[in-house]
C-alpha cells in the first residue's frame, strides 16, 4: 500500500503544555526547521560574495531585486528603505512555508496527534503575521508624521470615521483570514484527491497548489507594504 | 454534539462555500473578459496585464476563501457542539 501522504487532521495538533499555555507543538516544529534551511540557504548565499553573481548569489540578487521593487511601488521613494526588510522577511518567510509545507513529504514522519504541514495552516501563524503588519503600519504612519497621521482618519470628510476605524480591524482580519485559508484549502483538497484517487490525478492539483502558494506569499507581501504605504503617504 | 446540530452544520457549511462562489465566480468572470479585450487590444501589454489580472483573481478568490473558512469551523471545531 503507498504510504499517506495528506489526511485530513485539520482539528488536531501536537500540544505542549508550558505553564497555563498550550502550544501547537507541530507549527513550531516546520517552522523552525524552515526557518533553519531559510537561514542556511541565504548565508551561503552570502558568504562568498563576487563582484559578477553566479549561482546562489544570483538567485538572491534576483530576490532581492523582487522584494525591492515591490516595496517601492507600494511604499514610494522615500521610505521604502526603511520597510524592505520587513516587507523582503514577510514574504520570504510565508513562501518557504507555503512551499515548505507542500514539498516536503512531512507526513512521513510520524507523530502522536496532529500531523506536519505548513506553518501558515495554522490560523495562529497567520494572525501573529497579520498583527505584525497592523503594529507596523501604525509605527510607520506616527514616526513619519507624528500625530498628523490621524488626518488620514478624516481625509476626504470626517463622515469616513467609523469606517476608517473600522478598516484597522479588518485590515488583520483579511489579511490572515485568507492565507490561512488559502493554503489549508489547498491541503485538503490535496487530501482528499489523495484520498479517493492516490495515483497521478493530484499531482495537477499539487501543481495548482504550489501557484496560489507563491501568490498567496506575494500578495501577503503586497498588501503588507501597500498598508504601510497608505499610512506614510502625505495627503495636500 | 447531536444529530440536529451536525445536520444544521454540515447545511450550512454547503451553503456558506456554494453561495459565496457565486460572486467571485462572476467577478473573476468579469475580469478575465476585460484582461482577454486588453490582451487582444495591445498585445504587448500581455507581461502586465497577466500580473495584475493574477492578483485581482487571489482578492477575489478570498472572498469565497472567507466562505470557507466558516465551512472549515463548522466542520472541525463548531462552536455549538
Amino acid at each position: 500500500m503507498l504510504p499517506n501522504f495528506a489526511a485530513l487532521e485539520v482539528g488536531q495538533h501536537l500540544y505542549w503544555q508550558i505553564g497555563n499555555i498550550r502550544l501547537h507543538g507541530q507549527v513550531f516544529l516546520t517552522s523552525w526547521i524552515l526557518l533553519g534551511a531559510l537561514l542556511v540557504f541565504i548565508s551561503l548565499g552570502t558568504k562568498k560574495m563576487e563582484n559578477d553573481p553566479k549561482g546562489l548569489q544570483n538567485l538572491l540578487e534576483f530576490l532581492w531585486d523582487y522584494i525591492r521593487d515591490l516595496a517601492r511601488t507600494q511604499i514610494g521613494e522615500k521610505v521604502y528603505r526603511d520597510w524592505m526588510p520587513f516587507i523582503g522577511t514577510l514574504f520570504l518567510f510565508v513562501f518557504v512555508s507555503n512551499w515548505g509545507g507542500a514539498l516536503i513529504p512531512w507526513r512521513l514522519i510520524k507523530l502522536p496527534s496532529g500531523e506536519l504541514g505548513a506553518p501558515t495552516a495554522d490560523i495562529n501563524t497567520t494572525i501573529a503575521l497579520a498583527l505584525l503588519v497592523s503594529l507596523s503600519y501604525f509605527y510607520a504612519g506616527l514616526s513619519n508624521k507624528g500625530w498628523r497621521y490621524f488626518e488620514y482618519y478624516v481625509h476626504p470628510t470626517p463622515i469616513m470615521l467609523p469606517f476608517k476605524i473600522l478598516e484597522d480591524f479588518t485590515k488583520p482580519l483579511s489579511l490572515s483570514f485568507r492565507l490561512f485559508g488559502n493554503i489549508l484549502a489547498d491541503e485538503l483538497v490535496v487530501g482528499v484527491l489523495v484520498f479517493l484517487v492516490p495515483l497521478i490525478l493530484p499531482i495537477p492539483v499539487m501543481f495548482l497548489g504550489l501557484f496560489t502558494s507563491a501568490i498567496q506569499a506575494l500578495i501577503f507581501a503586497t498588501l503588507a507594504a501597500y498598508y504601510i504605504g497608505e499610512a506614510v503617504e502625505e495627503h495636500h | 454534539m447531536d444529530s440536529i446540530t451536525s445536520a444544521a452544520s454540515v447545511v450550512a457549511a454547503g451553503l456558506a462555500v456554494g453561495l459565496g462562489a457565486i460572486g467571485p465566480g462572476l467577478g473573476q468572470g468579469n475580469a478575465a473578459q476585460g484582461a482577454v479585450e486588453g490582451i487582444a487590444r495591445q498585445p504587448e501589454a500581455e507581461g502586465k496585464i497577466r500580473g495584475t489580472l493574477l492578483l485581482s483573481f487571489a482578492f477575489m478568490e478570498s472572498l469565497t476563501i472567507y466562505g470557507l473558512v466558516v465551512a472549515l469551523v463548522l466542520l472541525f471545531a463548531n462552536p455549538f457542539s
